[in-house]
């Protein structure tokens, strides 16, 4: 069996330094169906995407060890630009941040702060989840 | 506020709105209308009746209106609409007759999100340079909220509401924390103050009409007659979107549903000549 077929459908992979952040990144997507993962680093995230591929990667920008930029690159390199979706959630909101982000290969950008309205909206529009009404 | 002054109250808007408030509404006028009362020097919800009651007062009524107005609305809105209109959008503009500008009206605009929506969706689709005029008119009954959608400027919070990353870094500027709609965008769309319940025959006819989330608010009769009054702005071929909530179905017999497409509705094909 190779890697891909091993894709648990609704898996998500939260990045982010902040276990704050990871909490309520946690409750969001679970409330949406997904299965959450944990990391604290772009190492650590790139170590949990070989272990099993995510549908979907919540990445924050700045963080210690490897940062969101390089795992995104780093993740597009070893894993193609199909899967993961890669959807940035960052205070880094200056418009040079947001196209660099989309030229590294990530598919959706939220600006922090945010709610479970806002990242919904972003997975519908990746069709990752139905559109509210 | 006894019940006679929720009746006045409720009266204004209605009558000049058609919304309709129910008695459970009555904490609405608790919350909204403090800002109103404040402004025009009234003691309580009562004062306000009462000085309704007295005389005809233009600006108060307004004002009245504008607080109890839900303006609620986000970027391509239930998305179905969008994509519909999208896929038409090439039959739409060879059904017009030669040299006649393609028109959609967005017919209770709120703070411009869902003209704006249009606006984006037409460039994206048309191009930067269409082989036809494009007019969206985009109207509402609060001038308030117009001078708003006008502005073209959203929030963080709003532009992360149903708007694509990449639709918002193609057409809008960053301004600090907001973002502005590019330009381009902004001279595709002209704001006007409308009542859907006066007379309409002066804006001409349209080849879509979106206008969602309002009729909820009307009463059974109103919500006929603005039904009416939008099937006689539509060209023959014209599309009507409602809101997720929204029916033509018992109200009247002149719109029929797309088939397969909920929300969308055109000209009943009976009823066309009349
Ligand atoms: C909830 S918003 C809907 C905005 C947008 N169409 C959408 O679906 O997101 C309703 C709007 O209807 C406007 N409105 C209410 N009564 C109206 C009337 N009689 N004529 C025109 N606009 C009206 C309000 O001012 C408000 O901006």
């Amino acid at each position: 069996m190779s890697a891909t077929d091993e894709i648990l459908q609704r898996d998500c992979l939260v990045v982010d330094d902040s276990r704050v952040v990871r909490k309520a990144a946690r409750r969001f997507m679970e409330g949406f169906g997904f299965t959450v993962r944990e990391a604290a680093d772009g190492s650590q995230a790139l170590q949990a995407c070989r272990e099993l591929l995510p549908e979907v990667v919540l990445l924050d920008w700045n963080m210690p060890v490897m940062d969101g930029l390089t795992f995104l690159k780093a993740a597009r390199a070893e894993f193609g630009n199909g899967q993961p979706a890669i959807v940035l959630c960052t205070t880094e909101i200056a418009f040079e941040k947001i196209v660099e982000a989309l030229d590294a290969g990530a598919q959706e950008y939220v600006m922090k702060p945010f709610d479970a309205e806002i990242l919904g909206s972003k997975l519908a529009q990746l069709g990752l989840l139905q559109a509210a009404a | 506020m006894t019940n006679d002054d929720f009746a006045e109250i409720a009266g204004v808007v209605r009558r000049r709105s058609g919304i309709v408030l129910t008695g459970d509404k009555a904490y609405l006028l608790e919350t909204r209308l403090g800002p109103v009362l404040a402004k025009f020097g009234l003691a309580s919800l009562g004062a306000l009746g009462q000085r309704l009651k007295q005389r005809p007062d233009d600006v108060l009524e307004r004002a009245v209106v504008e607080a109890l107005t839900t303006h609620e609305s986000s970027f391509f809105r239930d998305g179905k609409p969008f994509e519909h209109l999208a896929r038409i959008l090439p039959k739409l503009v060879s059904a017009r007759a030669p040299g006649a500008a393609l028109r959609i009206w967005s017919a209770a605009c709120s703070t411009g999100q869902e003209p704006f929506s249009i606006a984006m969706l037409i460039a994206d689709t048309l191009g930067p340079r269409p082989e036809c005029r494009v007019e969206i008119l985009a109207t509402d009954i609060s001038a308030e909220i117009l001078t708003r959608a006008r502005q073209g400027v959203f929030t963080q919070f709003e532009v992360q509401r149903g708007l694509p990353i990449r639709s918002l870094v193609k057409h809008f500027k960053q301004e600090g924390a907001k973002w502005r709609v590019s330009p381009e965008l902004a001279a595709m769309v002209r704001f006007e103050e409308r009542n859907l319940l006066n007379d309409l025959s002066a804006i001409g006819k349209f080849d879509a009409i979106f206008c969602r989330n309002v009729l909820i608010y009307f009463d059974a009769p109103t919500k006929t007659r603005v039904l009416d009054a939008l099937s006689r702005r539509l060209m023959p071929e014209g599309v009507l979107y409602l809101g997720g909530a929204e029916t033509v179905l018992g109200l009247t017999d002149r719109l029929v549903p797309v088939s397969g497409e909920r929300g969308a509705y055109g000209i009943s094909t009976q009823r066309a000549a009349a």
